[in-house]
């Protein structure tokens, strides 16, 4: 098979590509070239930087595949960026590395496959891919701590059909102990925690640089509406938080609630945080077949699933849960097995 | 490389590897062939032994073309360059209006070269230089670079002229003089010479700050230890260029030719960016609408086929042509465009495999 791998400078992505060239596959290693500062340069700190192309470079030299680096910012930026500044503006949270997997990756990549005359898309996630009885199941990674299936939860057929998961199989250190045996020089990368576009300062400072009308002044008030002080802006704000809130009240407050339209941000303590359900949108089921009833849901990448309900697009869970917020995304599981995902789109109390 | 220059350097990285700045036996000889390379590099350009200062490219020429004059010049800061000159020269002149400067970037028309008529008017008596390139790099267009010099030296004596020919020795002859210019870049690896070897003509009398600053080498314009290797491959280079020129101009003419209505007539929508007259024999730049370059280059590569597109950013990925741009194309064209570079070891194979990998690609991705 031709297969095309997304590189992103990392042991994950570089023992990918050595895993499907082992196998016999004709290889094109790729890079995304996604963002760029504000003057044009390339990122140095965070996820894939200007070092990070270099590494895949090497990578792909040792291995002695093709190597390219494709320009995807213009997408990126209105896929992905636009739609971070948007959700913070609005009062949501979002997970920007799961709206590239949606529409970047896995759409607009997976869909140029046939102009590279590639006929599979290889990535270096940890989850696994298994034809049985004529689907494509996603599943678990093999490494529980390493588990990204979360983020590929938008996954249905179409992609499947066209997507391998190499590492899947491996934990985190086999994956290591194979770049190490190969010699590649990602081996011990350290790997990176950063949002590409943010890099290693606050997002808040992002939201400050590129979308300075995010910031609407309002008020902070309780649950029964008392004012408690002033904010700059809800963007700087998620539900959970504790810190940063720039009111003392001798107990710990969270941001519970962030109404866009009155720019208000509401503050209550631990139990208030608490919901019963969340509303979903842009559901998608990984077999094609929609489920209903009872159910895992996990809403945090690297989190606990907890049992759950989904009666139409809501979903009740089983015992109250906290601090979730509107714009976050919950895949559904059935033991190792993803059912599908959504996004939550309101919390209910 | 073409291996008559590599067999005149080897010598040189080996049995003759003095320092030519020092003073005994060893280094003697290393001055000597210096010396004598500049000579007869001199020769051929028309131009004295003095007037040229070896450097390690068309970049850094370019820079100490336009900083060293800006920064000798007390009365004038300003500089003039055309939108599409290389980078080089274009971010020298913004650094350079970074620094507070006068910058004037003229627009070029259509087929990439800009206006007499607009290049006066932009020369003023604040004018330390101005940059304008005797061959476009990305579409092969040639410029009249004699008149613009005499239009600029009449008008404003005072300004100085530097082209950038990195392109053009290989495809044209030409003088110094017959030029007009008071600087001139030129490098090696365009014809068949090193890499990092290249050179800076500077007319007598005009007097440049340097940008290298030491051991005073190069008469004070360009401090550092001679690539004597360097310097023996580029004159062997240019002379070997400038007796084949007029063969290399007719035949990788005809086939760049050949190429170009090939595919003219393959494609009918192609739109060819190289202008139609007045230009280099071996540049092809072309636009094939609906298909995006990095595509097609990727794909052209799998083939065997090697083509490019504008510069590469830092992480590698191909950047929207600046000077496609400064013609009018949209960024979305510029995207669409490809470059075809021919060289004096191209041949009729090549272009035909490369005319009917391209033709069969651009039906699969439309």
């Amino acid at each position: 098979m031709r297969a095309l791998v997304a590189m992103s400078g990392g042991v994950d992505s570089s023992v990918a590509a050595a895993l499907m060239r082992d196998e016999g596959h004709e290889v094109v290693g790729v890079t995304l070239k996604l963002w760029s500062g504000p003057n044009g340069e390339a990122p140095t700190a965070g996820c894939c930087t200007v070092s990070d192309a270099e590494d895949a470079r090497r990578v792909a030299a040792q291995l002695q595949i093709p190597y390219y680096v494709l320009d995807y910012s213009e997408e990126f930026k209105g896929g992905v960026v636009d739609k971070f500044v948007n959700d913070y503006a609005s009062g949501r949270t979002p997970n920007p590395c799961i709206e590239c997997n949606r529409t970047v990756k896995f759409d607009q990549l997976l869909s140029r496959l046939d102009d590279f005359d590639c006929e599979v898309l290889v990535t270096g996630h940890h989850a696994r891919s298994v034809r049985e009885d004529g689907k494509w199941r996603l599943l678990r990674g093999a490494d529980g701590a390493k588990d990204q299936s979360y983020v590929l939860s938008m996954l249905t057929q179409t992609e499947l059909e066209r997507t391998r998961f190499p590492v899947g199989d491996l934990t985190k250190s086999q994956v290591r102990s194979v770049a190490g045996g190969m010699g590649l020089r990602t081996a011990n990368k350290p790997e990176s925690m950063d949002i590409c576009f943010v890099g290693q300062r606050d997002y808040r400072g992002f939201l400050a640089d590129h979308a300075p009308d995010a910031f609407r002044a309002g008020e902070l008030v309780d649950s029964e509406g008392n004012h408690l002080g002033d904010h700059e802006g809800i963007a700087g704000f998620t539900i959970g938080q504790r810190r940063g809130l720039g009111v003392a009240l001798g107990e710990p407050r969270f941001v519970i609630r962030i109404e866009q339209g009155t720019s208000t941000v509401v503050v209550g303590e631990r139990h208030e945080l608490e919901i019963e359900g969340v509303d979903l949108e842009q559901v998608t089921w990984t077999l094609g077949v929609e489920h209903s009833g009872d159910m895992m849901a996990q809403y945090r990448a690297h989190g606990d699933p907890v049992e759950a309900r989904l009666e139409g697009d809501h979903l009740s869970f089983a015992e109250r849960q906290r601090a979730i917020a509107p714009g976050q995304t919950v895949a559904f599981y059935e033991g190792d097995t993803v059912l599908g995902g959504a996004l939550i789109s309101a919390t209910t109390a | 490389m073409r291996p008559e220059v590599w067999d005149a350097m080897a010598p040189f990285a080996f049995d003759s590897f003095g320092n030519s700045s020092g003073v005994h036996g060893v280094s003697r000889r290393a001055k000597d062939a210096l010396e004598e390379s500049r000579e007869r590099i001199a020769s051929i350009l028309g131009a004295s032994p003095m007037e040229i200062v070896f450097t390690s490219g068309g970049t850094e020429s370019d820079n100490l073309a336009l900083k060293g004059a800006v920064f000798n010049n007390s009365d004038r800061t300003g500089v003039v360059v055309g939108a599409s000159e290389h980078e080089a020269v274009l971010e020298a002149a913004h650094f350079l209006s970074r620094l507070g400067n006068e910058l004037t970037v003229i627009g070029v028309d259509r087929s990439g070269r800009i206006a007499v008529e607009g290049l006066i008017d932009s020369v003023t008596d604040n004018t330390a230089v101005v940059s304008v390139m005797l061959v476009n790099n990305e579409t092969g267009a040639v410029s009249d670079v004699s008149a613009f010099s005499e239009a600029v030296h009449e008008a404003n004596p005072g300004a100085l002229v530097h082209s950038d020919a990195v392109q053009a020795f290989g495809c044209l002859e030409f003088t110094v003089d017959q030029l007009g210019v008071d600087l001139l870049s030129l490098t090696g690896h365009k014809f068949g010479g090193p890499k990092g070897a290249g050179l800076l003509y500077v007319r007598e009398g005009t007097h440049l700050e340097a940008l290298s600053h030491g051991g005073g080498q190069e008469l004070g314009r360009r401090s550092g230890t001679h690539d004597v290797a360097g310097v023996v491959g580029l004159a062997k280079a240019m002379e070997m260029t400038a007796a084949e020129r007029s063969r290399f101009v007719s035949e990788v003419g005809s086939l760049r030719d050949e190429l170009e209505d090939e595919l003219v007539s393959a494609i009918p929508d192609l739109v060819v960016n190289t202008p139609a007259t007045d230009r280099s024999p071996h540049h092809l730049n072309v636009r094939i609408p609906g298909v995006r370059n990095e595509t097609l280059l990727l794909r052209l590569d799998r083939a065997g086929v090697a083509a490019s597109a504008g510069s590469a950013c830092q992480s590698g990925a191909a950047t929207v042509s600046h000077v496609l741009e400064a013609m009018g194309l949209s960024a979305e064209e510029a995207r669409q465009s490809i470059r075809l570079s021919l060289g004096w070891t191209t041949t009729r194979e090549e272009i035909d495999t490369a005319s009917d990998t391209l033709i069969s690609l651009v039906g699969e991705l439309r």
